[in-house]
Order: C-alpha cells, then sequence, then structure tokens
C-alpha cells in the first residue's frame, strides 16, 4: 500500500462510560473509496467525526496526509493541535451528513460559495462560475437560487454534496447520507456519488446501509462492531461471502 | 365638578410641553436600546467564551446587574462616580444606567437565541472549515436574529416605560416635566393622563412596529 492518506493509529474514544473505540487501527489509501458497515451504535458516525474533528479522541493519534490532526509536534513531541494547525489539515477534510445541515438562510448556490469564498479565498466570479458546474454536476443547475426549504431531500443532499465538493477535499465523508431520504429519492444522490467517484481524484470513506450500492461502488468493505475490524475486504467477498459470523448474522439481519 | 376634575383647555395648553420632554424620553430609549443592544450583544458572546477567565466575571457582571434595582444603579452612576472623579450630565447617567441594566436582559436574549440554532449548523460550519468569526457572521447570527426581534422588542418597550425612573435624577423628560407643571400649577390629573396617554399610545405602536419587523426580517433571511 502506497503511503495512507488517512491514519488511525491506536485511536481511542469514549463518551463518558461508553468505549466507542479501543486501540483503533485502519489506514486508508489515497483515491479509495471504503464502505463503512455495521450494526447502529458501533462506532461509524464516531470514526467519521473524529475525522471531520467533530469530536476529540481520548487517545492516539490521526493522521491526514502524514500530519497529526488533533495534534502538532512542539520540541519533538506531539501535544495538542492549536486552531491555526487544526484548520490546515482539516482543510484536506469535508463531510456530508445525514440530515444536510445546508444554511436554510442562503440559497443552494450560497451555500456553495460559502465556503470557497472565505475559506479558500476565492474570487466570488470564480466561486460561482465552479459552484455553477458542481450543481449542474449534481443534477441541479436550475435549482441554484432556490433555499433549502424549497427543496425535496434527495435535492438538498445534492446541494450539501456540491457544497462539500467545492471546499476541493482529498478526503469527503458521507454518514449515511441517503438515510433521511424518502426511498424514491435514495437514486439520485447514490448517482451523484458515483460520478464525483468516476470523475474526481478523491478518497471517499462512506458509511451506508446501502449494501448494493456499497458492494459496486467501494474498493473495500469494512464491518465494525464495538469499534473494531471485525471483518474487512474487497466488498464482494465482505459482502457475499463474509467469513467472520458476527458480519453474518449482521448482513442477515440487514438483508432480511 | 366634572369641570374640576378635568380641564380640557388646561390639558391642551400643557400638551406642548410634555410632547417637548417626550422628546428626551424617547431619545434616552432609542440611544440607551442600542447601547443595550450592542453591549448584551457582546456579553453574550463573552460569556460563551471557551476561556473562564472571560466567561466568568461576566456571568457574574450580568447576575449582578440584573438582580440589583435600576433605580440603585442609576443613583450610582449619578451620585457614586463623582466621588471617583467621574462627573456624568443627568441625562449621560439616566441613559448609561437604562442601557447597562438593559444589556444583561439583552445578553440572556442573544444566549437563547444562540442555543436555538441546531448542532447541525455549527458542524457544517466546521466541516467547511469557517473561522469562529465567519461561522458566527454568516451562519448563526443571521438565523438567531429572527428568533430575538419579539423578546428584543418587549425589553425596548419595557426600557421605555422605565425611563420615568430618570425624573429621579432630574432629568427632564416626560415625567418630570408632568412634575414640574404640577407643582407649578397645582393641577396633577391633566399632566399625569397626558403622561400616560403618551406611553400607551408609544408603546402600542412600538410594538406593532416590531412585528413588523420581525416579519420583514424572517421574509428577508429565510427567502
Ligand atoms: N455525543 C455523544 N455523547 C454520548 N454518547 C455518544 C455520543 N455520540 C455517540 N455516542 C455513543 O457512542 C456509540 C457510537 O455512536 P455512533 O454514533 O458512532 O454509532 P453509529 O455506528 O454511527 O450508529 P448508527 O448506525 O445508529 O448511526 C453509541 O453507543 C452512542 O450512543
Ligand atoms: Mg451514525
Amino acid at each position: 500500500m502506497s503511503e495512507p492518506i488517512v491514519r488511525f493509529e491506536n485511536v481511542s474514544k469514549r463518551f463518558g462510560e461508553t468505549v466507542v473505540m479501543r486501540d483503533f487501527d485502519l489506514d486508508i489509501a489515497p483515491n479509495e473509496k471504503l464502505a463503512v458497515i455495521g450494526p447502529s451504535g458501533s462506532g461509524k458516525s464516531t470514526l467519521l467525526r473524529l475525522l471531520m474533528t467533530l469530536e476529540q479522541p481520548d487517545g492516539g493519534v490521526i493522521y491526514v496526509k502524514g500530519e497529526p490532526l488533533h495534534h502538532m509536534w512542539k520540541n519533538g513531541r506531539l501535544v495538542s493541535a492549536d486552531q491555526k494547525h487544526l484548520r490546515k489539515v482539516r482543510s484536506h477534510i469535508s463531510m456530508v451528513f445525514q440530515h444536510f445541515h445546508l444554511f436554510p438562510h442562503m440559497t443552494a448556490i450560497g451555500n456553495v460559495i460559502e465556503g470557497p469564498i472565505h475559506v479558500l479565498g476565492m474570487k466570488r466570479a470564480e466561486a460561482v462560475a465552479r459552484a455553477e458546474e458542481l450543481l449542474d454536476m449534481v443534477g441541479l443547475a436550475d435549482k441554484k437560487g432556490s433555499h433549502p426549504s424549497q427543496l425535496s431531500g434527495g435535492q438538498q443532499q445534492r446541494v450539501a454534496i456540491a457544497r462539500a465538493l467545492a471546499m476541493q477535499p482529498d478526503v469527503m465523508l458521507f454518514d449515511e447520507v441517503t438515510s433521511a431520504l424518502d426511498p424514491e429519492l435514495v437514486g439520485e444522490v447514490l448517482n451523484a456519488i458515483r460520478k464525483i467517484g468516476r470523475e474526481q481524484d478523491i478518497t471517499m470513506i462512506l458509511v451506508t446501509h446501502e449494501m448494493g450500492f456499497a458492494k459496486e461502488f467501494a474498493d473495500r468493505v469494512i464491518f465494525i462492531e464495538g469499534g473494531r475490524i471485525v471483518e474487512q475486504g474487497p466488498g464482494a467477498q465482505v459482502l457475499s461471502e463474509p467469513r467472520n459470523e458476527r458480519t453474518q448474522a449482521f448482513l442477515r439481519a440487514v438483508l432480511g | 365638578m366634572s369641570d374640576n376634575v378635568w380641564d380640557w383647555a388646561f390639558a391642551w395648553k400643557i400638551l406642548p410641553r410634555i410632547l417637548d420632554a417626550a422628546i428626551i424620553t424617547i431619545e434616552a430609549t432609542l440611544i440607551g436600546f442600542v447601547f443595550a443592544a450592542v453591549l448584551g450583544l457582546l456579553l453574550a458572546l463573552g460569556r460563551r467564551s471557551r476561556n473562564p477567565l472571560l466567561s466568568y466575571p461576566i456571568a457574574g457582571v450580568v447576575e449582578f446587574i440584573r438582580s440589583t434595582p435600576l433605580l440603585v444603579q442609576i443613583y450610582f452612576l449619578y451620585f457614586v462616580l463623582p466621588e471617583f472623579g467621574v462627573v456624568l450630565p443627568a441625562l449621560v447617567a439616566g441613559i448609561l444606567g437604562l442601557g447597562l441594566h438593559f444589556s444583561t436582559y439583552c445578553s440572556e436574549v442573544y444566549r437563547a437565541g444562540l442555543d436555538s440554532i441546531p448542532r447541525g449548523q455549527w458542524e457544517a460550519s466546521v466541516a467547511l472549515n469557517l473561522s469562529t468569526y465567519r461561522t458566527y457572521r454568516d451562519i448563526i447570527v443571521p438565523q438567531a436574529i429572527p428568533p430575538v426581534v419579539p423578546a428584543l422588542g418587549n425589553y425596548l418597550v419595557a426600557m421605555f416605560k422605565e425611563t420615568p425612573l430618570l425624573s429621579a435624577i432630574a432629568v427632564v423628560e416626560m415625567m418630570q416635566e408632568a412634575k414640574i407643571v404640577g407643582s407649578e400649577t397645582f393641577r396633577y390629573v391633566e399632566p399625569m393622563t397626558l403622561v400616560g396617554a403618551i406611553f400607551l399610545v408609544l408603546s402600542l405602536v412600538s410594538m406593532v412596529g416590531i412585528r413588523r419587523v420581525e416579519a420583514w426580517l424572517r421574509r428577508k433571511i429565510m427567502g
């Protein structure tokens, strides 16, 4: 494996008494499409939220492009990262949420240009032009002036995807991005994700319950339970011929 | 008899004097409220700060001001500060007192407004790597404004109704003017009734105005 773009090294995380991750290790290769599956409460969201710096690890280090994410080097020692370091390393990562979290007071295009203008320092005209391309790519060219409240769930989620992509991340995180959608709207969002996977050099980590999509789209599927990787491998193997009995039990339960 | 209780001609004659003084009342209210609204926002943000050296003292000051009477604070600014070499004109001391006192109420309103913004909005801002300043300016504050306006408006009216306290340090606002008229003419019914009526009309008008502003803001910000 080439130099990993993301590395979890001995990461542990707990919430009060609940231990969510214990000595968790994971390497993710540049451009890899990684699907994360597992039962409710197994720590899938926590994995992504740690990487987005929405949570702090209690132990261990997460590296992004070789740089520690929540820590920084000082006199040869790892110390807690300051805001500047955090923002620098975080700039490689972007995230799409289950419940979209669009900014309701901005139009679709307003949502997409906010980061590029104020974080990437892009000129407004350029940001708008790029945002239009991205909205076009997710099939929403005609909705750029709409507010989130005027859009369907599937449309809102595609705006959220465009918004995350506009930040030009190296790593994109998707946390059950179709779970809050009516079944007939799931396809359009998965299509947008497929398209990004095809057209961009980008690492993608997807927590999903769409097993068919995971099998077809991901280079690797990891099944986690109790904050540990129980089984991993190509989707065809993990999802079709799981070796671990816990994986088998999980898949039986979700596939019915 | 009824002639003695209410004299229309007299009321009509003193109305300009009361209205003149109403200008001072309105001035004190508006300037005081701008002060309260701005300082209140700073207090609310300071209280949310992760730095306890900032948030704790601010919380203490807010509690202190909120739980002591406005009249005491106005007296303090006007009569006690000069002992420390700070001499303020009565109107300035009064406006400062009103602003300071109501800034603590405003800060609570802002705090509730900021708390009403769902956590997802903060998390999306982190995911876009927005700075804290940008997050407040572009994401949080614009959404917190519409729910905050009615409560701020109520405090504006409440503050307006507290302005007669300034008469205690001889600011010639409506109440003080009415008292002067009364002591000059030995007639209190007309000046006091006029003051009450003007307060009523202005309060009602501002209530309606505030509802309008709120509706307008909601449309403008939420599209
Ligand atoms: N902020 C928090 N405070 C307390 N406990 C939390 C918090 N966030 C997560 N947990 C707990 O940590 C565990 C892992 O949660 P996590 O959200 O990562 O699970 P998940 O695999 O994403 O589950 P789901 O499939 O239901 O989304 C759960 O037991 C959850 O209750
Ligand atoms: Mg989850």
